[in-house]
């Protein structure tokens, strides 16, 4: 290779350049011939019964098209929003599954919820329009909180779980753990809240419904992170509309963070709509609409207790928690606290037994789902901060406590007692680098100097574990998954040697067309201006599950390899017809198949030519074409890990926090790209900061958003965050080709305990032991008054 | 947004005329308030008279001891102002920290005080220094002009054309801003002026409001410590997700503190 474009190089990225010259194609940017625009009336209440809803005027308004209410969707026998994993109760019986109809039904479950759908020629005359229907409002008391839900006789959301339950699961050793605590020396407790979060993508939510009337092909434009998904879901259960007769394009995403990867109502019903009034249906949202429609992150309460023994070695840990669904199952909801959080709750420590009961249920808010770490964010913080908690209860130190209870470097592959088998990792490795990138040694120096200027400061440290890629296949179908977690790629050698790369993956901001490539050059020996990087288009794509949880590397990438070794072994066949030697003699390297000790050789580009034009051809052997397709199912889940470090100072007048450093040293297997990978750790980590300092998702008793709109909700911004210094300890996936472990979640998963431990350490001199995210001033300076009134009490 | 007609005039008097014949009519200047409104169907409206076109309400000019800010005049350009910020640094840094550049580079000071919003920060300053309101058709002292949470004196087609400010001996703005909205949760604005000591306090009450125990404490000692035990009340201030009125009245005192410090 002429230039170092392969494994490990920071190639800068190939998609920045339309990015960042404002040449993206995102889905509002396309329009379609003969568009018309939705607008969606949704509701004002967080619960209420549906009586009249007359839309009579609406028809009549200027410039109306259609106006579609439940009334429609039951005559035309669409289905409801599915949901793609089910999660039992202790029982063994499924989840309280009740329906989420596109439109509402008989009753509004949340602020937002839509109702009808206006179709207009103007977006203004669609809005004016849907200003004209009146909605007959029943109210009910509304369910706001998880606490909220669970009260006796709190009034139930859906008529199949009168009791606001979805499911009731557990996980471990219940008997196990309780006799590990019989036996205990001290336990460490901690009751705390995992707050909830609106994950805010910078490019709002929009979807285009296009029907062609000649041949009946429907295609829906979306912002999605897995286009595949969305015609699987939207084609079989809501629309029924088989796949041969559905495109789903979801071309430049602004970010998605989670949040793009569920099937959402507004993507079936201006595809639906399309169909009924045979024009094209965009519907964009506004940010308003966002923060009332897009699934909302987090929402966990938590009460957990870690048993240990006289030494401070963990004997066990014990685990309740309630999670908030919302109103409706969101498309992979019941899993998020289950199966991505309680599987991780053994955390880099070889705590022999674990025990976790997750009680989900229902409430008058926005659905809630995967946002940026799903599920793991949440497992960190808690067992990060227990530890922490543990530390003081034994008077040891915290670095001393964790590095006493990691799994040891020679006890790989390490099976859990929930469930997982983490493959490699290096946990002393990567708290070593941390702790020396972050002067932790010298840190009581620091807080003196800051002393001295009236601030308080405070380090604080999380060793935490993240899964990515979950699998396989059909471990995940036996908990509960109703999808494939294998991933897909075609790799189409063109005639003259460049290739195209369609994978079933989806970058929105990922850098996959940069990485990926990265991949073919280093295995192909091709220049980068060759390579394409195609995604997010089902008619042009195999298949694939998309983009999620840091499994696009790991998943997809190896199917593109696994793909690009039956490139280079048909590669060899065709060499040695060439060549005429035999096919075991043929070596390939550096974009080139020579027999083996011989000068005689054939570039990548001959080879593909002559799959392409046969005239010189072994075609009674061998097919002609140079085009491969691989599926990947991969083994096991990866395991990234690390250690992150703050270091904050407070105001102590104001309870203002800000963060002076941040060192993040990272095991997210082999690097691809360096440059990419500090990138995703940095963003990640302004997300972890963002829940950790700023973000709060607040209904109020009446189930109305508080922090509905930027004014309120505390999206992180530039002067909020440090630089991040950001490492990586590489040890491999044992179980994939490249190696590779994710690196998409690290930064949201390890920074928000790092964070909330340093607060605390810096507060300590008041003995506070816990503080609730988002540590916001207002939050932080009440701690230091209660705990000042305490001390004078 | 609603529909609306749209006028762009040249001059005070035209301006005012409009406003006068059409009660639901809006005068507009940078906008950065009134469209945001407008965008989110919180306001509908008749006509839009876009204060734009007329000439000479922007600018800035310093005569001896006043500093007078033609009403057009963005924040941006105060906070660029070398003799606003030799004249009165502590308003210059105000209008520095309005916002975001965006904001400041469309938002105007006429705007900002005829809309009164309860967490902006040009109302501190303009309460503080003893600023002078001059309308088309008055002038009105600033103890006069701030009503109450989005009121002021000015009555139907009556528009700001220039505030002009009295320049203090000594003065300083500080404010905690809203984490999330960055308008000011607490700010205060402190002034020693050849009329007295002054404190103005937004963010923290429905409205602009002198805080008269600091003031009284500041003219007896010009420090820091002066204001030390002063307790801001909490009956009236605002509360809501971000702070309480409690924690209002405490940032009220620390604000002050700091804001006398920098003043020196």
């Amino acid at each position: 290779m002429a230039e170092n474009v392969g494994i490990g190089a920071s190639v800068l990225r190939k998609e920045d350049f339309r990015f960042l010259t404002g040449r993206g194609t995102y889905v509002d940017d396309i329009n379609r011939p003969g568009q018309l625009y939705a607008h969606i009336l949704r509701s004002p209440h967080p619960h209420a019964n549906l009586k009249k809803i007359d839309t009579a005027r609406a028809k009549q308004a200027p410039g109306v098209i259609a106006v579609y209410t439940r009334h429609d969707v039951n005559e035309d026998k669409l289905g409801g929003m599915p949901c793609g994993w089910g999660v039992k109760f202790k029982d063994d019986t499924p989840m309280k599954e009740p329906a989420h109809p596109m439109l509402a039904t008989e009753k509004v479950r949340h602020v937002g919820d839509p109702i009808a759908l206006v179709i207009a020629e103007t977006r203004a005359q669609a809005k004016d329009a849907a200003e004209q229907i009146a909605v007959d409002y029943e109210i009910l008391k509304p369910v706001p909180t998880i606490n909220d839900a669970i009260k006796p006789g709190a009034a139930a959301l859906h008529t199949e779980a009168p009791d606001n339950v979805c499911y009731d699961w557990h996980i471990g050793d219940k008997s196990a753990v309780d006799s590990a605590f019989g036996r205990a020396h001290k336990v460490a407790k901690l009751d705390l809240v995992n707050n909830r979060l609106v994950p805010n993508a910078m490019e709002p939510r929009a979807a285009i419904g296009d029907f062609d009337s000649a041949n009946g092909d429907y295609t829906l434009y979306t912002t999605s992170q897995n286009p595949h998904v969305i015609r699987l879901l939207m084609g079989a259960f809501v629309l029924h509309i088989p796949e041969s007769k559905l495109r789903v394009v979801a071309p430049d995403v602004g970010g998605g963070f989670g949040s793009k990867i569920f099937h959402y109502a507004e993507e079936a019903l201006v595809t639906w709509a399309a169909g009924k009034v045979k024009r094209p249906v965009k519907w964009t949202a506004d940010r308003s609409e966002s923060f009332i429609s897009d699934a909302h992150g987090r929402d966990h309460v938590t009460h957990a207790e870690m048993a240990m023994d006289k030494d401070g070695k963990f004997l066990a840990l014990r685990v309740q928690t309630l999670a908030n669904m919302g109103a409706y199952l969101s498309s992979f909801a019941p899993a998020v606290p289950t199966y991505l959080y309680a599987t991780l709750l053994a955390g880099c420590y070889a705590t022999p037994a674990v025990y976790a009961e997750v009680k989900a249920v229902f409430t008058n808010t926005v659905p809630v789902d995967a946002y940026r770490g799903a599920g793991r964010p949440e497992a960190s913080f808690l067992l990060e901060r227990l530890v922490d908690v543990a530390a003081k209860e034994m008077g040891m130190d915290r670095v001393d406590i964790r590095r006493r209870n990691f799994i040891p470097n020679s006890a790989f592959p390490y099976q859990t007692p929930v469930a997982v088998q983490y493959d490699s990792g290096d946990y002393f490795g990567t708290l070593d680098m941390a702790l020396k990138a972050s002067n932790w040694s010298s840190f009581r120096d620091r807080q003196q100097e800051a002393k001295k200027r009236g601030k308080l400061r405070g380090i604080g440290i999380s060793t935490y574990i993240e899964a990515c890629g979950v699998a396989p296949s059909n471990v995940a179908g036996a908990l509960g998954a109703r999808a494939g977690l294998y991933e897909v790629a075609n790799v189409r050698v063109n005639p003259t040697g460049s290739v195209t790369i369609f994978t079933g993956t989806h970058s929105h901001g990922q850098g996959h067309e940069t990485t990926f490539a990265q991949l073919v050059a280093d295995r192909l020996g091709i220049a980068m201006d060759q390579i394409e990087i195609s995604h997010g288009d089902t008619g042009k794509i195999p298949f694939g599950m998309g983009t999620y949880g840091s499994r696009s590397l790991a998943v997809g990438g190896s199917a593109i390899v696994k793909a690009m070794d039956k490139i280079v072994n048909k590669g060899k066949k065709i060499a040695a017809h060439l060549l005429e030697a035999a096919e075991a003699d043929i070596e390939f390297k550096d974009g080139k198949f020579s027999v083996a000790g011989t000068d005689k050789s054939k570039t990548f580009g001959e080879i593909a030519l002559t799959a392409y034009v046969p005239h010189n051809y072994p075609l009674d052997v061998l097919e002609p074409g140079l085009d491969e397709t691989a599926f990947y199912d991969p083994k096991n889940f990866t395991f990234p890990a690390g250690c992150h470090i703050c270091e904050v100072e407070i105001d102590p007048d104001t309870g203002n926090t800000t963060i002076i450093t941040f060192t993040a040293v990272d095991d997210v297997g082999r690097v691809i790209n360096p440059m990419i990978v500090e990138g995703q750790v940095q963003g990640g980590v302004a997300q972890g900061i963002g829940q950790a300092l700023l973000e709060s998702c607040i209904y109020d008793g009446n189930g109305q958003l508080l922090s509905g709109s930027m004014s309120d909700y505390t999206m992180p911004r530039a002067d909020n965050l440090p630089n991040v210094d950001v490492s990586t300890h590489v040890t491999l996936c044992t179980h994939n080709p490249l190696g590779v472990k994710g690196c998409g979640e690290v930064g949201s998963i390890g920074s928000p305990p790092a964070i909330i431990g340093a607060i605390v350490d810096a507060l300590s001199e008041y003995g506070v032991k816990h503080i609730e995210m988002p540590a916001t001033p207002q939050r932080v300076w009440q701690t230091i008054q209660a705990a000042k009134g305490k001390k004078a009490a | 947004m609603y529909d609306f007609t749209y006028a762009r005039v040249s001059s005070v008097a035209d301006a005012a005329k409009q406003l006068k014949g059409d009660d639901d009519a809006k005068a507009v200047a940078g906008g950065m308030t009134l469209i945001p409104t407008l965008k989110l169907r919180l306001a509908k409206p008749s006509a839009l008279v876009d204060l734009g076109g007329v000439k000479d309400l922007a600018g800035i000019k310093v005569d001896g001891k006043t500093v007078t800010i033609g009403a057009m005049t963005t924040h941006g350009a105060v906070a660029a102002s070398a003799e606003v910020k030799k004249a009165i640094p502590a308003l210059a840094h105000l209008a520095a920290h309005i916002g975001d550049p965006a904001v400041r580079n469309r938002g105007t000071i006429g705007g900002s005080v005829a809309n009164n919003d309860p967490a902006a920060d040009y109302p501190a300053g303009v309460l503080a220094l003893g600023a002078t309101i001059v309308t088309n058709e008055r002038q009105i002292a600033a103890d006069d002009f701030f009503k109450g949470m989005f009121e002021t004196a000015l009555k139907p087609g009556e528009l700001i054309t220039a505030i002009s400010f009295p320049v203090p001996e000594k003065a300083a703005y500080m404010k905690f801003p809203n984490p999330a909205s960055r308008y000011a949760m607490v700010g205060v604005f402190v002034a020693k002026t050849a009329g007295g000591v002054r404190v103005a306090v937004t963010g923290a009450a429905p409205s602009v409001f002198r805080q008269k125990d600091m003031e009284a404490a500041l003219t007896k000692k010009w420090a820091p410590d002066a204001i030390e035990g002063i307790k801001q009340k909490q009956d009236g201030l605002n509360s809501d997700i971000h702070a309480s009125a409690e924690y209002r009245a405490h940032l009220v005192g620390v604000m002050a503190k700091r804001a006398v410090q920098a003043a020196g």
